[in-house]
Parts: structure tokens; C-alpha cells; sequence
């Protein structure tokens, strides 16, 4: 038996008694900048496949909600940031060992190619916006580039998707402090997710009922896929050290079991498989109720996943310090 | 590279928490906030029971996951030595260094909002000075010193008794020794 109490206070904040430093502005930006990562892929892979006129609103419409959901995942990690004044430091160095340096300096490339990406149907897909950009000469000049070049800004669109949606995994899987995050299927899993998320954007977005067929089958593959990888990444924890064991418990029977298997596997994931299974046998179902679940589910996953990371960790002290009793002395 | 380490006697550590006042008292942490900590980890069955006490900090690790964790090069290692400070004036408060510290070891400055931590007092050891916590030690458990000469006190403690390091197995390489 090993029993170590703290015997000085240690209370600082949002530290103590277990780590709590990341809200839902960090899962938000997660869940945003996957789905940004799959916005970015199925419009890249529409155009490059020619396959324009069977995914319309996927090939056209789709691609300006990049750059705007981008912009308030990227407002919500502002506001998590606790020295905010300071946020322009990120863009004053390139650290090579940091993933998050990384990721500021892939969303710097990111939302140029976006926008390019937006243009690159503008006209066709939202003609008044259009209208206004073209206005002005450097918005002729753009505009007509990206039209130009659609192709190449497809095939980085694509390649700067997968970049994103594979960021997102790895800003937490590199945290070796941290043994619930600690390993190399979250890249995979939050990219699967953002394709499945972009997906159920399509489904909700279209007004083709032949397009939200198509995108209902892909995110039935996605799922299926999304869950494999669920699997995997808990199995690679039960088989790990004593801290990832650890770190498992936290989802098998600890803190977050019902918020992991109740509100996001099975609402965020089963509920929707079995909904959009029933949607392509031609089984009435409330259209709109799966992709929206599966939105949820996105959101879900990041939101669990950083909770339960955080509160994983190699040390374990018995709190004997009380601050609210020390308040209530004074 | 210097390599500077803190020695602690575990025999002769009696728990009495001065190390934290001296730390708060130097370094003028706000109240609520704390750069180190004493622990008392209790081993065996009653009545075979073994008691040990632990000043711990910062590790000041030669490998500090903190440092390659930062985005904006806040966290950086002092004079090409493996003291590990942050600077405020870089530090966007992004909580990544935090996360990286498997020894919890890092605390968010309030109400200014950068993180903050044991800087092993290097403004007193750049003066020849121990840090605060050494220093003040009633029992003079603590021991500071620089690891890289093979005559220095810690070097001579570390080859005539019994040590520990705390979490070795993350593999930060931390430079905080405690004698058993």
C-alpha cells in the first residue's frame, strides 16, 4: 500500500485536484476545425472526382462554410486563451517540436486555400455574394484565379484537409503527460469523425434527394469506420502500462462512462447508423434528426476526449487541503 | 550545458513546510498559488509502516516535454542550462505546458494569465546564492548545486548515498533528486 497526502496546501486553480485547464472552447475548436478538415476534403474530392452534378450543394455550396466555421472555432480558442492580449506571439516564431505551432502555422495556409476554394464557385453557388466580390477588380483577379486554377486548389484543398483533420488528433496525442490522449489513433479518429461530420452536413444542407443518399451510404462507412477506430484506441489502452489502464477506467465505470457510452457512442454514433441504415432502405425516418446526432456526436467526441485526457495523469495525490474550509476560518 | 540540481534528504526532511513559505515569501507567489509543495507518501501494512517526506517543484528536466510543447518558445531553458523559465512577455497562456508536465508542476498566474512556475530562484543562483527553499531549510535537507562538476556537493551526495527520482519513466530526465 502507498498513501501520498499532500501536507502543504496546493490549490492553484484549474490544477487542482485534478487538471482542469480546458472548458468547452477547446473541444469547440476541435470539433470545428475537424469539420473544416471535412468541408475541405468532400468538396476537394467532388471536384476532382467530376463528380459535380450527382453532389451539387457538396461541390459548390458546400465549401463557404470553411472558412466561417473555421473563424468561431478559432474565436473560441481565443477565448480560452488566458494571457489574450498575447495571441500574436504565435505567429512571431515557428517552434518545430510544438503541434500547436504547427497547427497555427497549417490554419494560416488553411484559410487562404478555403476562400480560394469558396471562389472557386461563387458565382454559380451564391451569385449576390458573387456579384459584390466581383465588384472590385482584385475580386475579378481572385475570383477569376481560383476559377482558373480549380483543379489545384481542389488537390490542396484535399491535402491541407487531411493536414487539419489529422492536427487536431495529434495537438492532443502528443501529450505523453497526459495517458488517455497518449496515443497514435486519435489523428485517424478525429479525421474520420470531421469526413463523418462534413457528411451530415451535406444530408442537412441538400436540397438533392440523390445527394443525400449518396452522403447518407459514405456516412454510414464513416461511422462504421469511426467506431473501428474506437475500439482499437480502447484496446491500445487496456493493453498499455499502469497509467493508460488507469487513464481507461476514467471511461470503464469511472467519471465519464455515461457521458462516453451513453451520450456520444450511442446517441452520437449507433442512434445515427441505425437511422441512416433505415433512411437508405427506404424506411420513413425524421431526415434531419441523424445528421444533426451525428454533429452532436463530433462535438461529443472531442468534448469527452479532452475531459477525460486532462484528468488522466502519471501522479495521484490525496488532497488533504480544503480551501473552503480555510475561507470559512477567515 | 549546466546541468543545476536540487538534492533533498528524505531522512532528515521532517515536513515542516518552510520551503513553501520561503518560495512564497521570494518570489511574492499571489496567495492561493503555489510553486512547490510537501508531500508525505505513507508505504506498508500497519503496523510495518514507512513514512517519507517530499519537497517537490518543478523537475527541471533536461528533456522538459513543457519546453518542446510551447508554441510560442515562452518556456525556453535559461543560459543554455536546464532551468526551465517562462516568459511572460511570449506567453499567449494556451495551458499547453501545463497539459505537457506530467508532475503538474505548472500554475496559471492570476490575475495576469501567464503560467508560472519554481524557477529554481535563478535571480539568486545568477548571484552565487541558493534558491529560497535551500536556503531557508531548518533542517538543511536541501542541497543545490551543479551537477556537471564531479566535486560539487551534489555530485559527492549523489555518489555516496541512495537516490530517486520522481516519474523517471516518462523519460523527462527531471533534475530534482531525493536521497533514500
Amino acid at each position: 500500500m502507498i498513501e501520498e497526502v499532500l501536507v502543504t496546501a496546493r490549490s492553484n486553480p484549474k490544477i487542482d485536484p485534478s487538471l482542469g485547464i480546458w472548458s468547452w472552447e477547446v473541444p469547440m475548436y476541435l470539433f470545428l476545425g475537424g469539420l473544416t478538415a471535412g468541408i475541405m476534403c468532400f468538396a476537394a474530392l467532388i471536384i476532382l472526382l467530376r463528380k459535380e452534378d450527382q453532389a451539387p450543394w457538396a461541390a459548390k455550396k458546400m465549401a463557404i462554410w470553411a472558412p466561417v466555421l473555421l473563424t468561431v472555432g478559432m474565436g473560441a480558442l481565443f477565448l480560452d486563451l488566458e494571457h489574450k492580449l498575447y495571441v500574436y506571439r504565435f505567429y512571431t516564431t515557428f517552434q518545430i517540436s510544438s503541434p500547436m505551432s504547427w497547427g497555427s502555422w497549417i490554419l494560416l495556409l488553411v484559410y487562404p486555400v478555403s476562400i480560394l476554394l469558396v471562389l472557386c464557385s461563387i458565382r454559380d453557388a451564391y451569385p449576390r455574394i458573387g456579384g459584390v466580390i466581383e465588384r472590385f477588380s482584385a475580386g475579378r483577379w481572385i475570383t477569376a484565379f481560383a476559377c482558373y486554377h480549380r483543379q489545384q486548389v481542389a488537390t490542396w484543398s484535399l491535402v491541407l484537409g487531411v493536414f487539419l483533420g489529422f492536427y487536431t488528433g495529434i495537438l492532443l496525442s502528443a501529450f505523453s503527460a497526459r495517458p488517455f490522449w497518449n496515443t497514435g489513433f486519435l489523428a485517424p479518429l478525429f479525421l474520420i469523425s470531421g469526413l463523418s461530420s462534413a457528411a451530415a452536413l451535406v444530408v442537412l444542407g441538400t436540397r438533392s434527394q440523390a445527394e443525400r443518399m449518396m452522403f447518407t451510404k459514405y456516412d454510414i462507412g464513416l461511422i462504421s469506420l469511426e467506431l473501428a477506430l474506437i475500439a482499437l484506441l480502447l484496446v491500445n489502452l487496456a493493453t498499455g502500462t499502469g497509467v493508460q489502464l488507469d487513464a481507461l477506467k476514467n471511461v470503464m465505470g469511472g467519471e465519464f462512462t455515461t457521458r462516453f457510452w451513453l451520450y456520444f457512442v450511442f446517441i452520437g454514433l449507433l442512434i445515427p447508423v441505425v437511422l441512416n441504415y433505415r433512411e437508405i432502405s427506404g424506411r420513413r425516418t425524421w431526415a434531419f434528426l441523424s445528421p444533426v446526432l451525428v454533429l452532436y456526436g463530433g462535438y461529443m467526441l472531442r468534448l469527452v476526449t479532452v475531459e477525460a485526457g486532462q484528468v488522466s495523469t502519471w501522479t495521484r495525490y490525496t488532497q488533504s487541503f480544503d480551501p473552503v474550509l480555510l475561507d470559512l476560518l477567515r | 550545458m549546466a546541468r543545476y540540481a536540487m538534492v533533498i534528504d528524505t531522512k532528515t526532511c521532517i515536513g515542516c513546510g518552510d520551503c513553501v513559505v520561503a518560495c512564497k515569501t521570494e518570489n511574492k507567489v499571489p496567495a492561493g498559488l503555489n510553486r512547490d509543495w510537501v508531500v508525505e507518501a505513507t508505504r506498508g501494512t500497519y503496523p510495518d509502516l514507512t513514512t517519507e517526506f517530499r519537497s517537490e517543484r518543478c523537475n527541471h528536466c533536461s528533456h522538459a516535454t513543457c519546453v518542446y510543447t510551447c508554441p510560442t518558445g515562452a518556456s525556453h531553458y535559461w543560459r543554455d542550462s536546464n532551468i526551465v523559465l517562462v516568459d511572460a512577455a511570449k506567453c499567449t497562456g494556451c495551458k499547453a505546458c501545463i497539459a505537457a508536465c506530467p508532475y503538474d508542476a505548472r500554475l496559471i498566474m492570476h490575475p495576469d494569465g501567464y503560467i508560472d512556475k519554481c524557477t529554481f530562484c535563478h535571480h539568486r543562483v545568477e548571484q552565487g546564492l541558493d534558491p529560497a527553499c535551500v536556503s531557508s531549510c531548518p533542517t538543511r535537507c536541501m542541497h543545490f548545486g551543479v551537477l556537471d562538476d564531479p566535486g560539487s556537493h551534489v555530485s559527492r551526495l549523489l555518489k555516496s548515498r541512495t537516490y530517486k527520482v520522481l516519474l523517471s519513466e516518462t523519460g523527462n530526465q527531471p533534475n530534482v533528486y531525493y536521497l533514500i
